[in-house]
């Protein structure tokens, strides 16, 4: 340890760290350090110059360790490593000082943040001689890829992997892949029938070869790691044989039994207790709702059975655990809509003639419960005007504080669509801001402001039935304060419509923890990075798309349902991919086998011999928390690149000023 | 830091899924926080060994702040369970030994909570100020260098 | 040849490492064909003076037992180093401060105060309180000075080897001593001898299984299951983070080992490893459990666990990362608390 050599560079990030961090000092009083033989500072040590230096000073000193003091590790961890290795050193012979996001950027104070760059600095240099070379963990990609979710996110990626020529498992949890998008009426801004664009995919994606369609199906327990992952897939009993069923909906058709459908028609129509979501569903087999079948729950009835003319009704199905294998995992389990009863002085729910967005999608859409019929709750009249109320539980503190993204564009979709059946109706728009980024959105903007709509700037306060002033009865009167006059006004209407947002799945927390995701406040799965890893997570082999993530609309979610297929074949066309070898590891002369550490790990990565009794680490399973490391008593488990040894030294580093030992040091420093 | 006033050092052992980037978030926010907090990162708060709390405390540090995810958000699924059963126990012991519980702290912050890392940490900051330093070695370890008398239990004795 | 020189003392101990050490039954009689005894309070009339008066390294090997509680303690400290060619610390309190060393969770005044003044038994009516230097007609007279803080050998003077245990075993100071005899190699110096690699769990013959805690016991609380680990009963038991050596003799009587043997090579602090170890698989908390709520839970659990500075460190607490505890009337110096 005392020959180690090493250098240090503190980068000045033009100023963003050297308007703060006195960086020439640092260099200077780094370069006194033990076990230091040269020390510089440098405008960008990211680029490609700053690397190079680096590389040479390895060659011409001889460095066996390097030290860089810039900005987060998350950030260029892997560019230093990669210099480090371009110039013959192993790339965990580095280490990274963080001074920019936790110093220089978090501070005005510039001489505490010079003294706490120094110690973070010294900590890296005490860390850093205690480093071993390590080598990437091989990992063999199993070319098989797991999708959760069959809206049009999971859809997509789907249907990149087959055609790429990958296998693919899609699940989905309901009867029919499709999601919410199978449910809209026309797309905006360029009113394509949504189905029609939908549909012909939904079927590639049944008669693919590479695709095994998992519908009506849940992932129970996902174990493994990139490469090579085993999930547990729960196939409900549709209590339909899917072998024997042609799909002629002759069930459908004679089921006694009528229930509100909540689901895809949003409570505005009907289904049968065995039922197809809607006619182009896929697959093509019904289901029987247990909670409505009159067998199911009386006993009695059976007519399903009797009038199916391939013998495909099974009362006494079975769920089935599947078990598959595969390599990557695709997470497209979108969003729900926010449920408008949280506003209660919105009405919904108490004033008949309030709908939720996707209520009036439903209505609008030809197939649907209405046949397209714009009509009050009564189910005849038409609206003569209509109010269309924007960020209905989006840019609310109360409720969610982020922008849902598709909302306003949806309502003037809405506006037009009005317009276009009732072309005498008055259609009101209420909104906070138009936001209309996007390829011919603002366009259609400015279409829906020629085609007459009321755009009215404010936040709706109330929508009531109670009338004060002629004119207002029978109507749903919105108050509003007009922000652009400065106004309170009433406006009384026909009809009115939510624009609710966009939320989480109220499952999502579940399904991160199941597949080892972090979620944000608001239950958005959490990507590995915002700008340059959207669709990647923090765990490797498992990528996310679509709404999951976040709001946003079809042609966004489109692009990372692809976006995350693409990265995913990319690592299966590498076939074997390198991994962090930071992994726990058990020295079996000094294990014991006091079993302490057996039930601390998630990942189950820790096995027990009985007959040698020593317990000992799946190196492949372990993702190296390191849960194991901090409780062996007997100090036999070892997590590389974070042992006790390494993180004691930096311990000692970061306090150099401090430490009885290193207080007379850094007065003089 | 002025010049001769006491400013605490706080060891900060943070994970490096949640809070470690919650900090970053806080510099890339530009959310002015105490600079008295220096960053060991771990892969998980489960990987803070008490022996590091103690080691800390030990070389000088005035507080330790343990962060992790949030109970239910952990990226290793429940790590973060763990460190809160040791912490709790180690808060018990270290009662024990005389070191006030302001001392070490455990804190969640996800990693879009910046703020909340910020805002322990000048908490933190702020009652460790109150507090005063710890210097374990000088003031503890090595305080049987002082003259050792028992002036103090004769003199009760003589005015009992 | 001429024997070679042999001394043991006691420091601050109970005596029983002596008493150990002529449990090795009939090679007391090759210790004494091998070895000139050249100092040992316990069974030999040797004086300091004595001792003085050897060259240095005069002494081959000196077992030094016992922690370093007084100026005394530690002024012999300093003089057998001086003496002896091989300096060992033998047993629990020279190696880590042993039982003495808990008085380093209070302070020497309320030591006094209980012994001299309050304890029920002291029948001192004018509260005599020991002290240093008196002052008697005849002039000053010294005693050794009372230390506020106990100390391993090891802080006081460089030690060659460690021998563990409270006391160490009769089998393994043999092992040791025979070592000397044949003039074999020993180990690197700084090194535990006498004693295993690994922890006593290995030598437990109890049967163990993944360790989950449900609830904390002490030894009068709870009758143990026979054949089974007592961790695993909820019967705090050392073992898992104490070196082998002993046999598990403890255990193995239904008593959670008590850590006499110390801690393994890569274990830092036996007491923070422990607590470590413990507290993982105590069986509470779960991720969907409201944060609050489950602080308060997982703390109330972790408080019925009685004396965990006294129970983790009952004998290491000199050679622990803290070593001592701050009290009122300790860590009061120019630095401590405002």
């Amino acid at each position: 340890m005392s020959e180690e050599r090493v250098g240090v560079y503190i980068c000045h990030c033009g100023t963003n760290i050297a308007g703060t961090v006195d960086v020439e000092d640092v260099a200077r009083w780094a370069g006194e350090q033990p076990h230091v033989v040269v020390a510089r500072d440098y405008k960008f040590m990211c680029s490609s110059l700053g690397q190079e230096l680096i590389e040479k000073d390895i060659k011409e000193f001889g460095l066996t360790r390097v030290v860089v003091a810039s900005c987060s590790p998350h950030m260029h961890e892997k560019t230093f490593r990669g210099a480090c290795e371009r110039a013959g050193l192993n790339p965990f012979l580095f280490e990274m000082a963080n001074i920019r996001e936790q110093d220089s950027w978090a501070t005005n104070d510039r001489k505490a943040a010079t003294q706490k760059a120094k110690a973070l600095v010294k900590a890296a240099i005490e860390r850093v001689i205690h480093h071993e070379p390590l080598d990437p963990l091989q990992v063999e990609i199993n070319s098989s890829t797991l999708i959760v979710g069959g809206g049009i996110a999971g859809i997509t990626a789907a249907l990149e992997l087959a055609n790429a020529g990958y296998h693919v498992y899609l699940v989905e949890r309901e009867p029919s892949i499709g999601g919410h998008m199978a449910q809209l009426d026309k797309t905006f801004p360029t009113l394509d029938c949504s189905a029609c664009i939908l549909t012909p995919k939904m079927v590639e994606v049944d008669q693919h070869p590479n695709i095994t369609l998992l519908s009506y199906s849940e992932v129970e327990k996902v174990e493994g790691h990139l490469g090579d992952f085993t999930v547990t897939v729960r196939k409900k009993a549709r209590h339909v044989i899917e072998d024997l069923c042609t799909g002629c909906g002759e069930c459908e058709r004679r089921c006694p039994k009528r229930v509100i459908d909540n689901s895809f028609e949003a409570g505005l129509g009907f289904r049968k207790a065995i039922y197809r979501p809607f006619p182009q569903a896929v697959p093509k087999y019904p289901v029987i709702d247990t909670d409505n079948c009159l067998w199911f729950q009386i006993g009695k009835c059976r007519v399903c059975e009797r009038f199916c003319p391939t013998g495909a009704i099974d009362y006494e199905q079975q769920d089935e655990l599947l078990e598959i294998k595969v390599g990557n995992i695709i997470l497209a389990t979108g969003y729900k809509l926010f449920d408008p009863r949280r506003i209660p002085q919105y009405g919904y729910g108490r004033l008949a003639n309030v709908f939720t967005s996707l209520e009036f999608e439903r209505m609008v859409n030809a197939a649907g419960p209405t046949g397209g019929r714009i009509v009050l709750r009564d189910g005849e009249t038409e609206p003569k005007s209509v109010a269309i109320i924007h960020c209905v539980g989006s840019r609310d503190r109360n409720y969610n504080e982020y922008c849902s993204k598709v909302c306003c564009m949806y309502s003037l979709k809405f506006a037009h669509l009005v317009h276009e059946r009732l072309p005498e109706a008055e259609v009101y728009n209420f909104y906070i801001d138009i936001r209309t980024p996007g390829k011919g959105y603002e366009e259609f903007y400015h279409r829906l402001l020629e085609e007459g709509t009321h755009f009215i700037r404010g936040r709706v306060a109330e929508v009531t039935d109670a009338a004060r002033q002629p004119g207002e009865e029978g109507k749903l009167i919105v108050q509003v304060e007009d922000t652009l006059i400065g106004k309170q006004r009433r406006i009384p209407v026909d009809m009115v419509i939510l624009s609710a947002g966009l939320e989480a799945q109220p499952d999502a927390r579940e399904v991160a923890q199941k597949f080892g995701l972090g979620c944000d406040a608001n239950g958005f799965f959490v990507e590995r990075h915002p700008k340059l890893d959207p669709v990647a997570t923090m765990t490797d082999g498992v990528f996310i798309a679509g709404t999951c993530q976040g709001p946003r609309d079809i042609p966004d979610t489109v692009a990372q349902g692809a976006a995350a297929a693409a990265r995913i074949a990319s690592l299966i066309s590498q076939r074997v991919v390198q991994m962090e070898p930071v992994r726990a590891h058990i020295d079996e002369d000094l294990c014991s086998g006091c079993r302490i550490c057996n039930d601390l790990c998630p990942y189950n990565a820790i096995v027990y011999h009985e007959d040698r009794q020593v317990s000992e680490v799946i190196t492949a399973l372990c993702q190296g928390c390191g849960a194991c490391v901090a409780a062996c008593p007997s100090g036999a488990i070892t997590e590389a690149h974070f042992t006790d040894e390494q993180i004691m030294s930096e311990i000692e580093g970061i306090l150099w000023d401090v430490r009885p030992q290193g207080a007379h040091e850094a007065a003089l420093a | 830091m002025s010049d001769n006033a006491y400013e605490p050092v706080i060891v900060g052992f943070l994970c490096n899924w949640c809070s470690y980037r919650a900090a970053d978030l806080a510099g890339t926010s530009r959310l002015h926080y105490a600079p008295n907090m220096r960053v060991v990162r771990v892969m998980c708060s489960a990987r803070v060994d008490p022996q590091f709390v103690l080691k800390a405390l030990r070389e000088g540090a005035d507080g330790v702040l343990i962060a992790g995810c949030h109970p239910g958000e952990c990226h290793y699924v429940e790590g973060n369970i763990k460190t809160l059963r040791r912490y709790e126990l180690l808060k018990h012991m270290l009662t024990q030994f005389g070191i006030e519980p302001e001392r070490v702290q455990l804190v969640w912050a996800s990693a879009s909570e910046g703020n909340v890392l910020a805002k322990a940490v000048d908490r933190m900051t702020e009652q460790l100020r109150a507090l005063g330093p710890l210097r374990w070695q000088e003031t503890v370890v090595q305080q049987d260098k002082r003259p050792v008398s028992t002036d103090a239990v004769v003199e009760e004795v003589d005015r009992g | 040849m001429a024997k070679k020189k042999l001394a043991m003392y006691w420091a601050a101990s109970c005596g029983g490492c002596e008493i150990a050490t002529l449990n090795i039954g009939m090679k007391i009689l090759d210790v004494d064909a091998n070895f000139e005894i050249v100092f040992w309070p316990c069974v030999a009339d040797f004086k300091y003076e004595d001792v003085r008066g050897y060259p240095d390294g005069y002494i081959d090997l000196c077992l030094f037992n016992g922690a370093i509680r007084t100026s005394e303690n530690e002024e012999i400290a300093h003089l057998l180093r001086q003496k002896s060619k091989v300096l060992v610390a033998f047993g629990s309190c020279s190696c880590e401060g042993g039982i003495p060393a808990l008085a380093n969770l209070t302070t020497k005044e309320e030591i006094f105060r209980s012994v001299y003044l309050e304890n029920p038994s002291t029948d001192n009516p004018n509260g005599v309180v020991p002290q240093p230097v008196t002052e008697v007609p005849e002039g000053k007279v010294e005693i050794p000075e009372f230390y506020g803080m106990v100390k391993s050998l090891d802080q006081v003077v460089p030690v060659d080897y460690y021998i563990p245990g409270c006391p160490p075993e009769a089998h393994q100071i043999a092992a040791v001593l025979d070592l000397v005899m044949q003039d074999a190699p020993l180990p690197s110096p700084g090194s535990v001898i006498g004693a295993g690699v690994v922890s006593v769990c290995d030598e437990c013959p109890l049967e163990k299984h993944e360790k989950v805690i449900a609830q904390f016991y002490r030894p009068h609380q709870k009758k143990p299951e026979p054949g089974v680990c007592l961790l695993e009963q909820g019967i705090i038991c050392l073992g898992p983070v104490t070196r082998a050596g002993c046999g598990a003799k403890c255990p193995q009587a239904g008593m959670g080992c008590r850590g006499c043997y110390g801690p393994l090579d890569n274990v830092v602090d036996q007491g923070a490893k422990i607590l470590s170890a413990i507290a993982s698989v105590v069986d509470i908390g779960s991720p969907s459990e409201d944060e609050e709520e489950m602080a308060q839970r997982i703390s109330a659990m972790m408080g019925t666990l009685a004396d965990p500075a006294g129970t983790f460190y009952r004998f290491s607490m000199a050679h622990s990362l803290l070593q001592r505890a701050r009290v009122d009337g300790s860590g009061d110096g120019e630095g401590g608390k405002a």
